[in-house]
């Protein structure tokens, strides 16, 4: 893997989790009025999403980018 | 590995054992406390003992760790074990306003407060993806230092430098004046001691820390601090959840309690006595407006008025008290026809809030028509957008990417950084709805002669300005929901004694709220320090300077621009939340843009980057001028109805515009910014 694979593979995966995070915290508030009426475990499904469930998808995407990009690293070491 | 660094694991090991002695320490400190409270030991002691033994703590880490070589000082000899970095991460970000203010701020607004936990925590997304890596990569020691190489330019990128360091100096110090501010507040509030003597006296215990150790007496003061702002934050929760629900886990036990909520919500809304209470306010808001309405006649009338009441009183030899009162209404009144304009509509306004109807906790965006449920809805999304880009362009946070050993091991420290501060972030809204049930279940309904003795701890702590008011307004001897005022920032305070634990716990959440002001203090302080002596001092004025001059030129800025914001917060400049707010959004609109183009666009250059910032920095700073009452603006200037604190909203595409177009515009950068960009893409060549 040379710099530019590796370069396109890093955008292309940032790409895809930027618009993760931007669907989580827009959609999770734009339609916030429409999903309170669906409950979860007792909350009102959009107090939920703000309150605990858009962070802990955030923190699932940084753990999910932490990994791949290790993985990738190691790939572009082995065949460097 | 050679003799100086150790080899990771022992090091890492090392650093487990040395803190589970801490914890264990710290634990058997409160025991020992607790059991000193039952032998009878006062209270204004206990709160002494919390403030001197945690500052006393915080030196004595400072004073291990003195240093005075260059990386070390700068960036903690960048071999700070992921896990680490993230736990003192997230005390550095953990400030008095998401500690002390931001339960407070949900209890009050309900959804609309989560506009930031959303932002505070979707931020650091955009810290991982787009920024930290390739700070790391870089590898110098401040934000600035990463500008100024990237744009480089035919001068070094002297400009470029100078503008990030104005930039940084600029958001650091507002939000640092912020924290100073709440320690103050803290420290006056639990050991009795002036405003100003708390602040010095905070401020002292930062010195020592910062001053001798920089980053490295830092980093390890922040992890003993996240460790005493986690217990700090978690028992009194766990308590009250486990009173209210049975269950210990608040962040999980609150969906239970939510429904419930909601239904005494309900049943309070359609309540006569409510409903009365709220009548009589409508009333004193429609008298203060008549009032206005007939200036300036009523003013001379009102003060004829009480002139007569006080010669009455006198005339009929009526009790010394009630002499006194007579006379401080009069000392009171609005000493002309303008003030009393000013005076009159803050009281009607306030009255006219205090009419208004409860606000459902769990239901986004309530309003009155489905425009301003919209403009609620747009402010949010706007305040969270605001809050996500300023964390990710916030100096003292991004510095603390350069302290790991490796490209790796930032990436990995970014996750346990927000893994940290959602340990207490899952948990605040939890508190809110359980405080809130407490207070709609127990206090609402019971006797005005048997009030719990934390409200009238917490009315008496200041008599200006109560942080808790309640006064019975129609008269039955009954408390209502609509005359209770709670502030904000008493909330997290008052929790142990609205879950009736012992005081200990009051002085823990105190100590609690102090380590997050210090913390985050320290690191913006360090930050600012940093900027003007390495960047300035040593890149512009004095590149020859040798290791130790720096180191020392360092601390001594330390210590000037330290009492300068001690000065500034003693002179109370205004709320937290909103100085937050300010420091956030300015961050946002003038590093965001520059800092992330920098790494994904080749073509950007030095002068996109000026033009950028400063763009940026003046819409946003415009913007608030414009708009922000306390600031002289006025509401109606509003831009699609944007409050003053999302002025990032325009800020960052203004800044952003201006980047790309002043790029295009120009000639593309030299060979030298375009191996920069090169060099910052590329994975690290040392295997982690």
């Amino acid at each position: 893997m040379d710099n530019r694979t590796h370069w396109r593979a890093t955008r292309r995966l940032t790409a895809a989790l930027l618009l993760a995070w931007l669907m989580t915290g827009f959609f999770a508030v734009f339609f916030a009025r429409e999903l309170a009426g669906l409950t979860i475990f007792g909350w009102p499904l959009s107090f939920y999403l703000a309150a605990q469930g858009a962070s802990l998808v955030y923190l699932a995407l940084i753990g999910l980018y932490a990994r791949r990009m290790r993985r990738l690293d190691r790939e572009y070491r082995e065949n460097a | 590995m050679t003799a100086a660094r150790p080899a990771p694991r022992t090091f890492f090991q090392r650093l487990t054992r040395y803190y589970s002695y801490f914890t264990l320490a710290f634990a058997a400190f409160l025991a020992a406390l607790a059991t000193l409270e039952k032998e009878g030991m006062p209270r204004v002691w206990i709160g002494y003992m919390f403030m001197f033994a945690t500052i006393v703590l915080y030196a004595s880490i400072g004073l291990v760790s003195r240093t005075s070589k260059v990386s070390e000082y700068y960036v903690a000899g960048r071999r700070v074990p992921a896990l680490y970095n993230g736990m003192a991460t997230a005390a550095d970000w953990i400030s008095a306003a998401s500690f002390i203010s931001l339960a407070g701020g949900l209890y009050l607004h309900g959804f609309d407060g989560l506009a930031y936990v959303m932002g505070w925590t979707g931020g650091y997304c955009l810290v991982a993806l787009l920024i930290a890596p390739y700070l790391r990569k870089f590898g110098q020691y401040t934000i600035p230092d990463f500008l100024a190489a990237r744009y480089g330019g035919a001068r070094g990128g002297r400009a470029v430098r100078l503008c990030a360091v104005a930039a940084t100096i600029v958001i650091s110090f507002t939000y640092v004046v912020a924290q100073i501010y709440a320690v103050g507040l803290i420290a006056s509030r639990f050991t009795g001691v002036d405003f100003s003597v708390g602040i010095f006296l905070g401020l002292a215990s930062i010195l020592v820390c910062s001053f001798l150790g920089g980053m490295r007496a830092i980093t390890w003061t922040q992890v003993a601090q996240y460790i005493i702002i986690l217990a700090a934050f978690l028992i009194p929760a766990m308590w009250l959840s486990a009173k209210h629900s049975g269950n210990p886990m608040p962040q999980v036990a609150y969906g239970k309690l939510l429904p419930q909520l909601s239904a005494r919500e309900a049943a309070l809304m359609a309540d006569d006595k409510e409903a009365q209470v709220r009548a009589v306010f409508r009333q004193r808001a429609d008298d203060y407006q008549r009032r206005l309405d007939g200036l300036p006649g009523t003013w001379d009338a009102g003060r004829v008025a009480l002139q007569h009441h006080l010669d009455g009183v006198r005339l009929r030899n009526a009790s010394l008290l009630e002499i006194r009162s007579a006379e401080r209404a009069l000392i009171a009144y609005p000493k002309n026809p303008d003030d009393a304009v000013a005076a009159w509509t803050a009281l009607r306004d306030e009255n006219l809030a205090r009419a208004r109807p409860i606000t459902p906790h769990a239901a986004p965006f309530p309003g009155p028509t489905p425009e301003a449920s919209d403009i609620k809805r747009n402010n949010f999304l706007a305040l969270a957008f605001c809050m996500m880009l300023g964390t990710a362009a916030l100096p003292h946070i991004l510095m603390r990417s350069y302290t790991t050993p490796s490209v790796d091991e930032t990436r990995r420290s970014v996750f346990w950084t927000l893994f940290f501060i959602l340990l207490i972030y899952l948990t605040i809204p939890a508190l809110a709805v359980l405080v809130k049930y407490d207070v709609y279940t127990a206090l609402v309904g019971s006797d005005f002669a048997h009030l719990p003795t934390w409200v009238s701890y917490w009315a008496n702590v200041d008599r200006a300005n109560p942080l808790i008011s309640i006064a019975d307004v129609n008269g039955d001897g009954i408390v209502q929901l609509a005359e209770i005022v709670i502030d904000g920032d008493v909330l997290v305070l008052a929790t142990p004694e609205i879950a009736g634990l012992p005081y200990v716990i009051s002085g823990l959440v105190a100590a609690g709220g102090l380590a997050a002001a210090l913390s985050t203090a320290d690191g913006l302080l360090l930050a600012i320090s940093n900027a003007l002596s390495h960047d300035v001092y040593y890149r512009i004025v004095d590149p020859k300077a040798s290791t130790q001059k720096r180191v020392t030129i360092s601390k001594l800025i330390l210590l000037g621009v330290a009492f300068v914001a001690a000065y500034s917060a003693s002179t109370k400049p205004g709320d937290i939340l909103s100085l937050v707010g300010a420091a956030f959004s300015l961050a946002a609109s003038t590093l965001f843009p520059a800092l992330v183009v920098g790494v994904f666009w080749r073509r950007a250059n030095q002068y996109g980057a000026l033009a950028g910032m400063a763009t940026g920095f003046v819409v946003c700073q415009f913007y608030m001028l414009h708009t922000n009452p306390v600031l002289g603006g006025s509401a109606a200037a509003q831009w699609f109805h944007i409050a003053p604190i999302s002025a990032g909203v325009f800020g960052v595409p203004a800044g952003l515009a201006a980047l790309v177009v002043v790029s295009l515009l120009t000639p593309p950068p030299d060979a030298h910014s375009r191996a920069f960009v090169d060099h910052v893409r590329r994975p690290d060549e040392a295997a982690p």
